[in-house]
């Protein structure tokens, strides 16, 4: 059997930084235990974004540009937040992404580890011969309650990992489950927000208890010294537990990677591979990393990297994305974001956002994929295809083929900044985006700063979230430019 | 081509009622106050009218669809009504049903009137609404404004206009129109502002102030054509003939292809080159009198100057700052306050400025009267710059 592991990793963070200060000073009267954790800054995703948009996100800079990603056969999306029980979200991301329809596509969710999990069934299909590529993705988006420590200490991001049996830059070494029905916090159906027991209980009979039988059965069925893991990564919210568990295992505790907290906050299932992504963005060759995560029992992964390893980078590495984020001082723009609040929608929020799945179906590969047609004789191109050509003097008949424009240069011909249709970010930026090989779409903008549109401007695509249909729980999606 | 349309119909009459915001008046009754100015205009009963054409664009809260609302409130005799629609250009499209039943002998006399009840939609501006079930998916959940403001962006890029010039020319588009408006009895809204309250204005979508939108309007208006031969055998002089009725769609380039730089619009261009050719107009700049054009937003006032070959290319803000349009210029523009003082109740608004030229060449504008003026035109355009409807008209003494 061939090795199996990693052949590229990437993380997505969201632009936006809350500062914690802010929240926490808002709520000072409430809350005044929490001042102390008024520092740093946590990630808080745009209104328009969810585990399945953040996802598609992280794949998206893992895959790159190219157009061909058939050799993708499966892709496991992990996510405590997904936004429909009933619906495949990971068929959403693989349609957006254009991955084959062949892809085998599998949600995992209900436990914060399910990002582990999701990467250890990744391994097993790619070790069993399934797959030969297999696309992990992981990512959360959780809510919490005005005035609690989640607020402070969550993040929202998500991570991209492709498993693989060639051009391997962290190899799997061994993986090692355990499920015990430990319900330090738990999220009912239908229900926004975490219910927590105490923190002691958590910290001594949980972490400290399952993950250190978890880490040494690991080590001992493979005859692993604990000194011989160079780097130890375990997403804890409690302080100083990680370094805690190490002592208890035998690792170096200087080994234990940073969990981000400062600047991030917790992403959930993310979280575990988000920081694998910012260890092997600075690893060295022959490193053993030793992956962990906690929920409903736990996981661990161990890795060792090779000697591709040195010449991996990302050019949206993790370092790099907490250097780009933008500081975000105004709490109750996060409140408003995430629904926290009933605030005012005005009469033109009220129109019918009913969503014709029909008309979804019939025209998926454009909505979902932002598919284009090129006419095969003038070799126009246009969003939508259409029958007929929209090409000037030309309106040649059924020659159109699908053309991918997700990934193509453009720039803004046209924009306005609307303030008087419905927003949950006002201004509303949209405007006409015309692509450098051709077609043009009318579209809206997002992650957009005050002055930094304009007419030549360039602009790549991002998958988002159109519209919220409340009266039906229907999330609808599709792709938004945003200036670079 | 066709041999058109120029000086075989006339205006029997015409009538347009009151716009605004008329709270205590129903859609139906909106109707049969500019009927009835029509009706006594033309000295004509009921039962002469052979067919009707009504204009109205947004149904659910205007008066319903088809063609039933019209034919009941003005209890018209059992005759055809064909409801149309087409975007804010519907007015353009009743009268253009109306004027070609006369010229093709289908009916002696028919009637075009167009209504609109938009004040019963509990909110400023026009209503939100979704546009068949493909379209909201992807298009922006915008605006009429935001969707004409982006004129100014690309208009700016093309033609190298900085940020305050465009800003302080469409001003002056608005100030005229106010300064207009303030003479006409009919008008919504009937003040003069100045460039500094229009500069300072609360913004609605960059670059549009408050004042560079069009009064959205309670109204109707109405118009009675026949033959000039049947006008004559009723006693009508003075006739007013149709010289040209000219509508142009897109047809997806604008919004699809690369090829439009998102400054003009394509479709006036296409309309006005064959309404000149229609009406035998070889020089617009000077053998046009007077022009009521489609100026629901200051910008797209602008551009379409160029756009129906007034100003040249890229000239339409030195023009616009020089005065060319004002009611002293050479060609006053929107000389009855335009959309935005007379206001524009979508599907009336087409007729509404046919009624001013009507008006004006009838020499009965009253204080509005301009000087002998004896070719108008009209410039009707619904939807937005890369997607529309856009009709132009061309009216004068026969």
């Amino acid at each position: 059997m061939s090795e199996v592991g990693i052949s590229s990793i990437v993380g997505y963070i969201p632009k936006l930084r809350l500062l914690r200060k802010s929240v926490a000073e808002s709520n000072a009267w409430l809350a005044p235990n929490l001042m102390g954790k008024g520092k740093g800054t946590r990630s808080m995703a745009g209104w328009d974004e969810d585990s399945v948009t953040m996802s598609v996100e992280a794949a998206r800079r893992l895959l790159g540009p190219e157009d061909d990603r058939s050799h993708v056969d499966s892709v496991f999306l992990a996510s405590t937040t997904m936004p429909f029980a009933d619906r495949l979200n990971s068929g959403i991301v693989r349609a957006a992404l254009t991955l084959e329809e062949s892809t085998q596509c599998t949600d995992i969710s209900s436990t914060l580890k399910c990002g582990t999990t999701a990467l250890i069934n990744a391994i097993a299909s790619v070790q069993s011969g399934k797959s030969n590529y297999s696309l992990v993705l992981s990512s959360d988006k959780r809510k919490s309650r005005v005035g609690s420590a989640q607020e402070l200490d969550f993040g929202d991001a998500s991570a991209a990992i492709g498993i693989n049996n060639k051009d391997i830059i962290a190899k799997v070494l061994s993986t090692s489950s355990v499920s015990v029905d430990f319900v330090d916090h738990f999220r009912a159906p239908n229900e926004e927000f975490d219910y927590n027991w105490e923190e002691r209980w958590i910290r001594d009979e949980g972490y400290l208890k399952i993950i250190p039988k978890l880490i040494n059965n690991l080590l001992k069925e493979n005859d692993i010294n604990p000194s011989e893991i160079k780097k130890f990564i375990l997403p804890c919210i409690f302080p100083r537990v990680p370094q805690t568990i190490s002592k208890i295992c035998g690792i170096d505790p200087e080994n234990v990677v940073d969990n981000l907290a400062l600047n991030v906050g917790d992403s959930g299932s993310a979280h575990p591979l988000l920081m694998l992504t910012h260890v092997l963005e600075n690893a060295e060759p022959n490193e053993k990393i030793l992956v962990c995560s906690f929920g409903g029992g736990g996981d661990a992964i161990l890795l060792e990297t090779t000697k591709l390893i040195s010449k991996f980078k990302n050019d949206e590495s993790i370092s790099a994305l907490l250097d780009n984020g933008v500081e975000e001082t105004n709490y109750m723009k996060y409140l408003t974001f995430n629904d926290l609040v009933k605030w005012e929608k005005g009469m033109r929020g009220e129109i019918d956002r009913k969503t014709a799945l029909t008309t979804l179906y019939r025209h998926n590969d454009a909505i979902i994929g932002l598919v284009g047609g090129k006419c095969s004789k003038t070799g126009t191109i246009q969003f939508p295809a259409s029958r007929i050509s929209v090409s000037p003097n030309s309106p040649d008949i059924d020659t159109q083929e699908p053309y991918k424009l997700a990934e193509k240069k453009a720039n803004i011909l046209s924009w306005s900044a609307d303030y008087l249709s419905f927003s949950v970010n006002p201004p509303n930026y949209y405007g006409i985006v015309s692509f450098e090989e051709g077609g043009r779409i009318m579209m809206d903008f997002t992650d957009v700063g005050e002055g930094e549109i304009e007419s030549g401007k360039d602009v790549k695509m991002v998958f988002r979230i159109k519209a919220i249909d409340e009266a039906r729980g229907f999330t609808r999606y599709f792709w938004k430019a945003v200036p670079i | 081509m066709a041999s058109g349309i120029k000086d075989k119909v006339a205006i029997l009459g015409m009538g347009c009622s009151k716009f605004g915001e008329r709270w205590d008046t129903s859609a139906d009754d909106l109707m049969v106050e500019a009927y009835i100015e029509a009706l006594d205009d033309a000295g004509i009963e009921p039962n002469q009218l052979d067919a009707a054409w009504f204009s109205h664009h947004i149904d659910d809260i205007g008066a319903g669809k088809g063609g039933t609302p019209m034919s009941i409130a003005l209890r018209l005799p059992n005759i055809s009504v064909t409801r149309v629609e087409n975007y804010c250009a519907s007015g353009s499209e009743a009268l253009r049903g109306a004027v070609y039943a006369v010229a093709a002998g289908a009916a002696d006399i028919a009637i075009a009137l167009g209504m609109e009840k938009l004040k019963d939609t509990g909110y400023g501006g026009l209503p939100a609404t979704n546009y068949g079930t493909f379209g909201p998916q992807i298009g922006p959940s915008g605006s009429a404004p935001g969707n004409f403001a982006q004129l100014a962006s690309a208009y700016r890029a093309k033609h190298g206009v900085s940020a305050e010039d465009m800003k302080r020319a469409i001003a002056h588009v608005s100030v005229k129109s106010h300064a207009n408006g303030a003479k006409n009895p009919k008008a919504h809204l009937q003040k003069e502002v100045t460039e500094e309250q229009v500069l300072n204005a609360p913004m609605i979508a960059e670059p549009l102030g408050l004042f560079d939108c069009c009064g959205v309007s309670d109204g109707a208006a109405a118009a009675i054509v026949t033959t000039p031969e049947i006008a004559k055998s009723l006693g009508k002089d003075n006739l007013i003939s149709v010289k040209a009725l000219q509508l142009s769609v897109s047809n997806g380039l604008e919004s699809h292809h690369n090829t439009w730089d998102g400054s003009y619009f394509h479709t006036v261009r296409i309309a006005a080159k064959k309404a000149y050719a229609e009406a035998g107009i070889t020089k617009p700049r000077e053998e046009i009198s007077m022009m009521e054009v489609h100026d629901c937003f200051s910008v797209t006032e602008l551009v379409t100057m160029e756009d129906l070959f007034i100003s040249e290319e890229g000239q339409a803000v030195k023009d616009v700052m020089d005065g060319f349009y004002d009611a002293d210029g050479p060609i006053p523009c929107q000389i009855d306050g335009g959309l935005k003082c007379f206001g524009h109740p979508i599907g009336a608004s087409g007729l509404r400025m046919i009624y001013e030229m009507y008006l004006q060449l009838q020499g009965r504008a009253d204080k509005r009267q301009l000087k002998n003026p004896s070719i108008g035109l009209t410039h009707n355009l619904g939807g937005q710059p890369a997607n529309n409807v856009c009709s132009v008209a061309i009216i004068g003494s026969l």
